[in-house]
């Protein structure tokens, strides 16, 4: 496991939120939902629409947007034609881009040492 | 356990899409009648895709068009509703409702039941030459150039409140919006009124958490080692407790797997929403961005804090057109240099195929990931995965055109890379879709009793 330095430990976005991709036409909007509301500013910080646009490069998104939902410890990304046309024009197997979801909870981040206890799930061998 | 004096109104979802599964509406009923108090059951079958294949089958028939699997979503509960008085409102008349109630009266009748008041609404349904200058008004010369199967407008809750009001047991409808399918329960129980923008978006916001069936009790959820779920196979289906305020408890059928905790229902809160502030739909625009929720107890969440604000003004048309065909290929190759057989594989296919622009995935190394231009393929170094399924698409207008594709890869289990495969390949015919949003006025929304029409004021 890789640190950036000596209070942060490098994480895949999984650990410290969940999330589910939902589409209509063109458009995917992915949810990112903090396990605990102490990882909320973690994700309100790192995962941000130019660190999603560009882990999303190859789908060209025309626009991303952040909406946020600290009640809910949540954010919401919509990003504006990343599904080649939809359910009903692109030749994805995934015509949805139901999996998008996972793409994006594999993204890179970094969380603070004092937090490590609120993340999920056991530490990934390959990451 | 509530007692029957309840003053909350109980709704249950037994389906969150054409194909769900048949055998959910059981414990749901058992759950409704054993809570007792005044209970709806909803079934939503239709997706953009759904109504277009409903259209093309009505063409075929007349009297088809609906839900082909009605008949198994509904017989084995349409007693225990009649006789509990939970009444049933659902959208699975698709592109034909009339002939989705006469279906379900003649099930009630072979079921040696009383007739049951069946209400038909209808107005959705823009396919009809008499709409065209309306959708020709929003697409432009777009709306000539198609071959068009289907035109629907997503419509509101209204007419299926004042079939209720009218004393309807079943609802049957066409493309009304999903959400609606609880606020008309909800609007005709209660007495809301049209423009009751809070309550109404409370009660979406219910709708919406049901709409899509297992996806708030855990199903479409589980992801082993972080998010458990006990007996997914079993896998409950959500009853929400509205009560005269609009907002929800939300819970599942009682004796089933599944369950409904904070994550779940956030995820299904935020499926398919994009501005939270803002979530449209024809009956009120919903406000989420100061929602919370409450674990009450396992397998109970409140939910509070939606607002609503005024409904727009149009309402949303989608438009199903036919669009050529989909050809598909797939070919196995697995072992040594496996990825670098399909690789070459995949290059065999692109210079046979010239006029035909092919996406291709290696399933086992790259696929759903990628895009259709192949970009993220492309940037991809190749690996040395050894178990890799080549397959490929391509669409086009001509038929004949779009059949070379199973032509060629078929033909590489002889002239292809060694080793190759399992071919198997399809050819389907696709639908495109245009959508535009028309003024509301334009859309004449009405239900009927079966017999005797009625517009709705």
């Amino acid at each position: 496991m890789s640190s950036a330095g000596a209070s942060t430990i490098a994480v895949p976005l999984y650990r410290a939120a969940h999330g589910r991709t939902g589409d209509k036409g063109n458009r995917s909007n992915i949810s990112v939902i903090a396990w605990h509301p102490d990882l909320y500013p973690v994700l309100l910080a790192q995962v941000t629409e130019a660190a999603v646009a560009r882990h999303f490069a190859h789908r060209r998104p025309s626009r991303v947007q952040r909406y946020e939902l600290p009640l809910l410890a949540a954010l919401n990304f919509v990003l504006d034609d990343v599904l080649d046309g939809g359910v009903n024009d692109a030749l994805n197997l995934d015509t949805h881009g139901k999996a998008l979801s996972f793409w994006l909870l594999d993204l890179p981040i970094q969380v603070p040492v004092s937090l490590v206890a609120l993340l999920a799930g056991p530490e990934p061998t390959d990451f | 356990m509530s007692t029957t004096a309840s003053p909350s109104l109980l709704i249950g979802c037994a389906a969150g899409f054409s194909g769900d599964r048949v055998d959910a509406a059981g414990p749901v009923v058992d759950t409704l009648i054993a809570r007792g108090g005044p209970a709806f059951l909803i079934f939503e079958t239709l997706a953009e895709r759904t109504l277009a294949l409903a259209q093309l089958r009505r063409r075929a028939d007349p009297d088809a068009g609906f839900e082909p699997l009605l008949d198994d979503l509904l017989r084995p509960v349409l007693a225990r509703c009649l006789q509990h008085n939970i009444r049933i409102v659902s959208n699975f008349g698709a592109a034909n409702p009339l002939a989705a109630a006469r279906h379900i009266r003649k099930m009630a009748r072979e079921l040696g039941l009383p007739a049951p008041r069946i209400a038909v609404v209808g107005g959705d349904d823009l396919s009809g030459a008499p709409h065209r200058p309306l959708l020709r008004a929003q697409l432009g010369a777009a709306i000539d150039q198609i071959q068009l199967v289907s035109a629907n407008a997503y419509i509101g809750a209204e007419a299926i409140a004042a079939a209720l009001d009218a004393g309807a047991h079943i609802v049957v409808a066409g493309r009304v919006a999903d959400p609606s399918l609880t606020v008309g329960p909800a609007m005709s129980h209660f007495g809301w009124r049209a423009d009751d923008w809070d309550r109404l978006a409370r009660a979406t916001m219910a709708g919406h958490l049901l709409e899509c069936g297992a996806q708030v009790c855990g199903g479409y959820f589980a992801d082993p080692g972080y998010k458990e779920v006990p007996e997914l196979h079993a896998v409950g289906y959500p009853i929400a407790e509205i009560s005269g305020d609009g907002h929800c408890i939300i819970g599942k059928a009682a004796h089933t797997g599944g369950l409904v905790n904070l994550a779940s229902v956030k995820e299904q809160l935020l499926y398919e929403v994009h501005d939270p502030a803002a979530y449209l739909t024809p009956d009120v625009v919903a406000d989420i961005s100061a929602a919370q929720l409450e674990l009450l107890v396992p397998d109970r969440v409140a939910l509070t804090g939606v607002r609503g604000h005024a409904r727009p003004a149009s309402l949303k048309v989608n438009v199903c057109h036919e669009g050529g065909w989909l050809a598909e290929g797939e070919i196995s190759y697995a072992g040594p240099r496996a990825e670098a057989r399909a690789r070459l594989a995949a290059e065999v296919l692109r210079q046979r195929l010239p006029g035909l622009t092919l996406r291709v995935d290696l399933i086992g190394a790259l696929s759903i990931m990628g895009d259709d231009a192949g970009s993220l393929l492309a940037a991809t170094v190749a690996g040395d995965a050894r178990d890799v399924r080549l397959r490929v698409a391509a669409t086009h207008a001509d038929r004949a055109q779009a059949e070379r594709l199973p032509r060629e890869v078929t033909a590489l289990y002889c002239c292809g890379p060694a080793g190759g495969g399992g071919v198997r390949t399809a050819l389907t015919p696709r639908l495109n879709t245009l959508s535009c949003l028309v003024p509301r006025e334009a859309v004449p929304v009405h239900f009927e009793m079966l017999d005797s029409l009625q517009e709705v004021a």
